[in-house]
């Protein structure tokens, strides 16, 4: 374009000043190759390095969630630690993230940590929370970008034998790790395997929304098999001593002792609790690892051109026949003869391919009308056991665990497939109690069990909520808008390759078949949701009633008694009362056919039988008319006694364990 | 159950009913007697035509029926009689609306009518309050007296006037009395001049000089508080509207044809219906009414002459079937060379209207089947100041003088 406007202009200036533009040669000399991790250094933005805060969210979370894939990987249940440490301020911290995974290899450190695009994830279909294996190098990057420090890693990969500790720097030009110091040292944080990595970068600290706390909040729910340990950057830190007196003569424990302190509280506490340091434990709540996801290949509807292609270079199969077989799942010889007929159709009468064709001989005009042919093939739908949902049961245990709120419930929808590959929704609700009545309805999002924060509005999962009609369930919505009301929505997808939108893996992609099996999911809910506002509706109703006549008696009677002084105010009432009695017992009681009374359910026990729902009997709304006078509250002298107001009881139908929670909002 | 009890309790409350009867017809039988050779300017002799009727006693009645129920503990309620369409007759031969005997029974014990049952009790309170004291009160007032906070929670007895209201209504037709007997009136509407003087609570006042507001007609018009003295008018103008009302005023109509002019301000309130009553009643004085031309005007004068349906208990006591209707009527347009422009254009609801008036059996006679069919195939309404167009007093000088010289009324 520029060279026409030029040329337009005047074209003789081009030929005049030839010369002292750039030719072909001049301009070869400034071309060269632009490393992957240089790019990214200077698109961070991409990665969720966009801005101080959100660069320390996200190093937390690319750790956490390599720390917990490793762990799950080898089959260990995970034990989590992750520590921020303020260095100056406010503005400079070190984190370290560290699991009691399989560890790594001394080899493999340099590729793991330094180089950007190298992992295990991304060659294969199998459900995990990294995909790309971008994270932990840029977040290391990041740090040294910002700081000029390079990362720490401690890691043992075998349980008898010593720890290596590696300074590692990566080389952005040459996308490969520059290790500057490494030793083998007895390491007493990893008592068997384990890895441990320190960034020290340039990081804003902020609670609420979308924060590290919220983060592991959220994951603490949606991994309850998991433990973690968390040491926030006011951890043992006193108040003199952010002050800047050095009077580090404070009752503060140190950072050693309140984990060492913390590491025993998780071994009994069966709910999140924070030590007197202020490190907060996130116990495991289920004992168990979730199955172990399958590894699947690739589903034929699934790959675009360019990967079929690259796939046709790299396979280890000499016949096309034996390559479609081996290389993608749902392909059988039957199906594999079908795709070469369609593929000579398609390429006429000049060549033909068969089942025996020689891969290497398939050229760039072959290739096309293969991937055009399997377009047009039928296929069965791609396995779908490899996608391991987190389950009603965790589901529920995690929603009961984090959020106070009186009816929840939860489902976990068939697979499905998008573009060739399985997936599985799951949603669940929280409802009333003391969730934020005047709001629109919070929605987490969780993808692979990692909690999405950022990018909502453009994240398939939020849209799907809104689409949903909630007013068909007892909810206020406006017109194209989230619901209004004390709700909390929890949705996950799991997938061997969940679409996001961006490298940062912020917000789900939206496709029609995810959009789809979302709104199925939440409408279920919805149903359930109905059901119960209903029942309670009516309860309420019931209630009314009989308050109505209770409310009003006083004011006939002594309005009988103005008109006429002879009727006394307390016989009159007595006798209303004993009329109220009668009258509301009575209208109380339904009859089926045969005139038998039926005894009701209250809005709860419509769902005795539903494992997939759980209503807490909340102290909460009693409380409300109950005002502070000592004679009221006889039923909760405990509860008066310790200053704080009973705690909610919480009954669960799907599991017998005891869900109560402490008043004692962690992240308040 | 519930049914025997309605029947019970319908004789019960229409005892009072019974009672009173009596009183009034004597009234009516003395009036035509004794005003007969009554002539304009003399002195008018005092007669009562006021119910004898101790409301307060009527209201202790009702208390202690409740009581009763109460005591035998079943679910108390008071019958309340149908204020609608289908609960009032048409009584051809009186010429006036009657109320049926239809009643809807209020039950304390039924969630739909718990409150309104209370509120019921509470303004008969506050009413027999105002008895015993010998007080009267606007409804609004009463309503703030009412009104307060439920004991034990944040519920209010009343929350709007509205809500009051009708149950002033409902309490007026159970018990059978007028609220000027329950201690109540409406906010005043109306005014009249005339040449006559009467007397207002003690107060003499001559209506020929009252300057150009004109007497305000009091809400309570009974004869311990109005007593007509003396005077020469022949014949009563009732104009529907403040603004007409004023140019005949201004004109000195009043004087120059020997009549009282009065004004309800639109659908005229019990006090001026009373009023008018008493005045053609005790003075044998002709009524005549002057509204526009629509529906709601028809209505106006049926309500004079037949009595409305809310308060078609109180028939006897407010229908005047000899009112006539003097104007506008639909054939007026043409008789007076009135042109096209100012004329409106009905609506829906006009138009719907005056289906349902004509479907009235009050309604039924010839002459206004005729008048409303042709005011549906013109398909136009006239008001009152659309006269002006031709001058501003044709009203006064030529368009009524004309029609009450060739008696173009309707009856």
């Amino acid at each position: 374009m520029t060279t026409e406007t030029l040329s337009k202009r005047s074209p003789s200036n081009r030929a005049k000043g030839g010369g002292s533009r750039a030719d072909a040669e001049s301009m070869a000399k400034k071309q060269r190759e632009i490393s992957v991790s240089e790019f990214f250094a200077k698109n961070r933005h991409l990665l969720g390095f966009d801005n101080p805060r959100k660069a320390l969210m996200t190093t937390i979370k690319e750790a956490v969630d390599n720390a917990l894939d490793a762990c799950e990987e080898a089959g260990i249940l995970p034990n989590i630690f992750v520590g921020i440490e303020p260095l100056n301020k406010d503005t400079r911290f070190r984190v370290t993230v560290r699991d009691n995974g399989p560890g790594i290899v001394r080899a493999q450190v340099e590729n793991v940590f330094g180089r950007l695009l190298y992992g295990s994830k991304f060659h294969r279909l199998k459900m995990s929370r990294g995909q790309q294996g971008i994270g932990i190098a840029a977040a290391g990057m990041y740090g040294l970008m910002t700081t000029g420090k390079p990362m720490v890693i401690h890691t043992k990969p075998k349980k008898n034998g010593k720890s290596h500790r590696i300074v590692l720097a990566i080389d952005t030009q040459k996308n490969k790790a520059d290790v500057s110091d490494h030793e083998e040292t007895d390491y007493d944080l990893i008592p068997e395997t384990g890895t441990e990595v320190s960034i020290e970068l340039e990081g804003k600290f902020q609670r609420g929304k979308q924060s590290v706390d919220e983060y592991l909040k959220q994951t603490a729910i949606a991994n309850p098999h998991a433990r973690i340990i968390y040491q926030p950057p006011d951890a043992c830190v006193s108040k003199t001593d952010s002050n800047g007196n050095g009077d580090s003569g404070s009752s503060m424990p140190s950072l050693i002792d309140d984990y060492a302190h913390a590491v025993q509280l998780a071994e009994s506490a069966s709910e999140t609790t924070i030590t007197p340091g202020g490190t907060v434990v996130f116990p495991r709540a289920i004992g168990e690892l979730p199955p172990e996801p399958k590894e699947i290949k690739p589903h034929p509807l699934g790959i675009e051109l360019g990967t079929l292609i690259k796939m046709l270079k790299q396979t280890d199969s000499t016949q096309l026949g034996g390559f479609l077989q081996n290389e993608f799942s749902r392909v059988s010889l039957r199906v594999a003869n079908q795709i070469c007929a369609a593929a000579n159709k398609i390429l006429g009468k000049e060549e033909t391919i068969t089942n025996r064709t020689w891969v290497s001989k398939l050229g760039h005009h072959e290739a096309d009308a293969i991937y055009r042919a399997i377009q047009e093939t039928k296929f069965m739908a791609p396995p779908t056991d490899c996608v391991e949902p987190i389950g009603v049961k965790n589901l529920l245990a995690g929603l009961l665990k984090g959020e106070k709120a009186e009816f929840y419930t939860a489902t976990t929808r068939p697979p499905a497939v998008y573009r060739g590959n399985p997936f599985q929704i799951e949603v669940a609700i929280a409802y009333g109690g003391e969730l934020g009545a005047e709001e629109p309805a919070r929605v987490i999002r969780f993808a692979n069990r990692v909690p999405l924060l950022y990018q909502q509005s453009a994240c398939a999962a939020f849209k799907s909520v809104g689409d949903t009609t909630w007013r068909n369930y007892g909810m206020t919505q406006p017109r194209g808008g989230q619901p209004v009301g004390p709700m909390v929505v929890m949705i996950h997808m799991a997938s061997v390759w969940v679409p996001f939108t961006s490298e940062s893996k912020e917000a789900i992609a939206d496709y029609d078949e995810i959009r789809k099996e979302m709104k199925l999911a939440l409408s279920e809910c919805g149903r359930k949701l109905k059901t119960y506002l209903s029942r309670r509706a009516r309860m309420k109703r019931e209630g009314q009633r009989r308050d109505v006549f209770q409310r009003y008696i006083k004011e006939v009677a002594k309005s009988l008694n103005v008109i006429d002084p002879k009727l006394k105010v307390k016989t009159l009432c007595e006798q209303l009362e004993e009329v109220a009695r009668q009258r509301t017992v009575e209208a109380d009681m339904e009859f089926d056919e045969d005139g038998n009374p039926i005894a009701k359910p209250g809005p709860g026990e419509a769902f005795a039988d539903d494992d997939s729902t759980v209503v807490v009997e909340s102290a909460k709304p009693a409380a409300m008319f109950i005002d502070d006078d000592d004679d009221i509250d006889d039923d909760a002298p405990k509860a008066k006694s310790k200053g704080k107001k009973p705690a909610p009881k919480r009954k669960s139908k799907s599991d017998e364990d005891d869900y109560d929670l402490d008043q004692g909002n962690l992240f308040d | 159950m519930a049914k025997k009890k309605t029947t019970s309790k319908k004789t019960a409350a229409k005892k009072p009913v019974a009672k009173k009867a009596p009183v009034q017809r004597s009234a009516k039988k003395a009036s035509p007697a004794k005003s007969s050779g009554g002539a304009p300017k003399k002195k008018i002799i005092r007669k009562s035509t006021r119910r004898k009727v101790d409301t307060g006693a009527v209201l202790v009645g009702m208390a202690n029926d409740i009581a009763t129920q109460v005591g035998a503990l079943t679910d108390p309620g008071v019958d309340i009689p149908t204020r609608a369409l289908s609960n009032v007759d048409f009584d051809e031969k009186a010429g006036m609306i009657r109320m049926g005997s239809n009643t809807q029974r209020r039950n304390f014990f039924n969630l739909g009518q718990a409150k309104k049952f209370m509120q019921t009790t509470l303004v008969a309170a506050g009413c027999s309050e105002l008895i015993r004291q010998k007080k009267t009160t606007s409804i609004r007032d009463l309503f703030y007296h009412c009104k307060h906070t439920i004991e034990g929670s944040k519920e209010n007895t009343f929350d709007e006037q509205s809500e009051s209201d009708p149950i002033i209504e409902d309490l007026e037709v159970a018990l059978a009395s007028l609220r000027e007997e329950l201690g109540l009136f409406a906010e005043p509407k109306g005014a009249m001049v005339g040449p006559m003087v009467i007397e207002d609570n003690k107060d003499t006042i001559d209506l020929s000089k009252m300057g150009s507001g004109g007497w305000a007609i009091p809400s309570i018009v009974e004869d311990h508080i109005i007593k007509f003295k003396r005077g020469s008018a022949k014949y009563i103008l009732l104009i529907e509207k403040g603004a007409v009302w004023r140019r005949f005023s201004e004109d000195r109509y009043w004087e120059k044809h020997k009549c009282m002019i009065i004004h309800g301000g639109g659908q005229p309130p019990r006090g001026v219906r009373r009023l008018i009553w008493r005045m053609h009643n005790e003075l044998k004085l002709p009524v005549y009414v002057l509204v526009d031309n629509d529906p709601w005007g028809y209505y106006i004068y049926s309500v004079i002459k037949q009595g409305s349906i809310n308060l078609a208990f109180e028939s006897e006591r407010m229908a005047i079937p000899a009112a006539r209707f003097i104007g506008m009527s639909a054939y007026d347009a043409e008789r007076f060379d009135i042109p096209k422009t100012v004329s409106i254009k009905l609506n829906d609801n006009d138009t719907r209207r005056a289906k349902e008036i004509m479907a009235y059996p009050w309604f039924q006679r010839r002459e206004w089947q005729k008048e409303i069919k042709h005011m549906l195939k013109l398909g136009v309404k006239l008001e009152l100041e659309a006269l002006s167009n031709k001058d501003f007093s044709f009203i006064t000088e030529h368009y009524l003088p004309r029609k009450l010289k060739d008696k173009q009324w309707l009856d």
